[in-house]
């Protein structure tokens, strides 16, 4: 695709989102518009655009290699596109990285913190990074909402799954973010846990405005906690909807039916139900 | 540049140090046995001499301005190896930080940590074998800057290397000092060498500042214009490695090397 038209399309994407929000003044958590990843000859993500709106829970679906955490890393500025534009609370992550990742954060089971440096050191180090104001307050206001007073001067690297879970989420809010983006953070928890944590991060998009990315194997928590979901198949999105609605109206009996016919035949389960 | 991030950078250096004797011993540990046995060494080559040469400047002086210029280089890349040796970039990089404002944290943990191993060298080689650095005064400090300019540069070079080729390429740059220690003229004059070397000499930082420390010994006044190719190649230097950091990085988002570098998958 030309440059000239690749740049219309971009503005046209972002334009229709803009559309949808009425306000104009308040921007989106999230918007991508014709995300790009290419390696050489391989085609990790493909002109996907979407948005995640303030205090929306949207999860990020699909089997594995379908280019969800390489969507995730160009969101988190750790991968540079290859084409298309993010923006985080409407500032381009592109010109300015900074200001854009001051309002993001995340959470996934494959980034723990520093095992070497406690709890209390960790969420001290990272508030420094995000330049948060206040931190003795914010920290000991965190350490309480996730039960981490008594784990405070606990190297995170002795801490169980669930131990450094809570300890990642917490770090995750540090900042009071506006887009939060969450890869399998239930991955490692008991039920218990894992129910607890799903009702901290609902909270935390309908009480705080925080808009969430939310990316999980589960098909049961997505259900529970997600307003809507995104399919992604081999780089693109191939649906998107509500996760409560989407199997009924693909020909599915379950969210979960309907993702293993999506991850095993992408294209004819799209084709058989439009 | 913001200075909290830079803040955030060397507390964290500071945990790491006071909660691991492991991390603090080196700081001061190596130097001192090196100043030992220097220190030794000299005594003997003195007694040897019988008095006709002091070898206690010439060579244990040269052993401390060459020990504060590799803790300056390891401390550089050693801060920065620790985010990699606890897959920190993922978590790092997803943040405002920018690189000028981690490049600048790890830099001052360096001479912080430099700054302890340069004190225990000093008090050493001055109380137990009579080194009288302080002698020099002020004429110590542009040869004091100068090799810390370089071993800033050195650091950052070391440091971009490790996040270009990998965790295993640290047992590639640990020796970097070592491998231009030849062409530097540490313990003799650049004339010793042979012509290609004196040639690579040239645009080594620390070549200049050994060549005038001798002067100095020798009783000559500060070779202030002899130093300044020195001073200019260092900055130079810090530029340069500066950029290329800057080049690895970019690169590195590019092409998913950060990504994965937390997962340990690149070799």
């Amino acid at each position: 695709m030309p440059m000239h038209d690749r740049t219309a399309d971009i503005a046209s994407a972002q334009a229709a989102g803009t559309r949808t929000r009425r306000s104009g003044e308040i921007h989106a958590a999230l918007s991508v518009a014709l995300l790009c990843k290419t390696y050489a000859s391989l085609v990790a993500v493909k002109d996907v655009s979407f948005e995640v709106q303030r205090g929306e829970v949207v999860g990020l679906l699909g089997p594995n290699g379908a280019g969800k955490t390489t969507t995730i890393n160009m969101i988190l500025g750790v991968l540079s596109p290859s084409a298309g534009d993010i923006r985080i609370a409407g500032i381009d992550l592109a010109q300015e990285r900074s200001r854009a990742l001051a309002q993001a954060n995340f959470a996934a089971v494959y980034a723990t913190l520093p095992g070497n440096l406690t709890v209390e050191q960790n969420l001290r180090f990272f508030a420094l990074i995000y330049g948060i104001a206040r931190l003795a307050a914010r920290i000991e206001a965190l350490l309480q909402q996730f039960d981490l007073e008594h784990l405070r001067n606990t190297k995170c690297g002795v801490l169980s799954s669930g131990e450094q879970t809570r300890v990642a989420l917490a770090k995750a809010v540090l900042n009071r973010p506006q887009l939060l983006l969450l890869d399998e953070p239930t991955a490692s928890l008991d039920p218990s846990a894992a129910q607890t944590v799903r009702e901290r991060i609902r909270g935390l998009a309908s009480d705080d405005g925080c808009g969430i990315l939310w990316t999980s194997h589960n098909m049961y928590e997505v259900e529970t906690v997600c307003d809507r979901v995104l399919f992604l198949s081999r780089g693109r999105i191939l649906l998107e909807g509500d996760p409560r609605r989407l199997p009924a109206e693909h020909g599915a009996e379950t969210l979960e039916a309907l993702f293993i016919r999506l991850a095993r035949e992408p294209l004819s389960a799209v084709e058989r139900t439009q | 540049m913001k200075l909290r991030p830079i803040a955030g950078i060397l507390l964290r250096q500071f945990y790491l140090i006071r909660g691991s004797p492991v991390r603090a011993l080196p700081m001061f540990a190596w130097v001192a046995i090196d100043i030992v046995v220097w220190g030794f060494i000299t005594r003997y080559l003195n007694t040897m001499s019988a008095g006709r040469f002091n070898y206690v400047p010439s060579l244990l002086g040269a052993v401390l301005l060459w020990d504060f210029f590799t803790r300056i280089m390891q401390g550089v890349s050693t801060a920065f190896l620790e985010d990699v040796w606890s897959r920190n970039f993922l978590n790092l990089f997803a943040t405002p930080l920018t690189t000028p404002e981690y490049i600048t944290g790890l830099v001052i943990s360096s001479i912080g940590t430099s700054a302890i191993g340069l004190a225990v060298m000093l008090v050493l080689a001055t109380v137990v074998f009579g080194l009288s650095f302080f002698s020099l005064g002020a004429m110590l400090l542009p040869f004091l800057l100068v090799l810390f300019c370089f071993g800033i540069a050195l650091g950052i070079l070391a440091s971009a290397l490790v996040l270009r080729l990998g965790p295993a390429s640290e047992w590639l740059v640990w020796p970097l000092p070592a491998l231009i220690s030849p062409f530097v003229g540490v313990f003799y004059p650049l004339a010793t060498l042979p012509r290609w070397m004196q040639l690579i000499a040239k645009g080594l930082p620390p070549a200049y500042v050994f060549q005038g420390m001798r002067a100095i010994l020798a009783g000559h006044a500060l070779p202030a214009a002899a130093l300044l190719p020195g001073a200019a190649f260092a900055l130079l230097d810090v530029a340069l490695a500066g950029y290329f950091f800057v080049r690895v990085f970019r690169y590195a988002l590019r092409t998913g090397l950060l990504a994965r570098y937390s997962a340990e998958s690149v070799s």
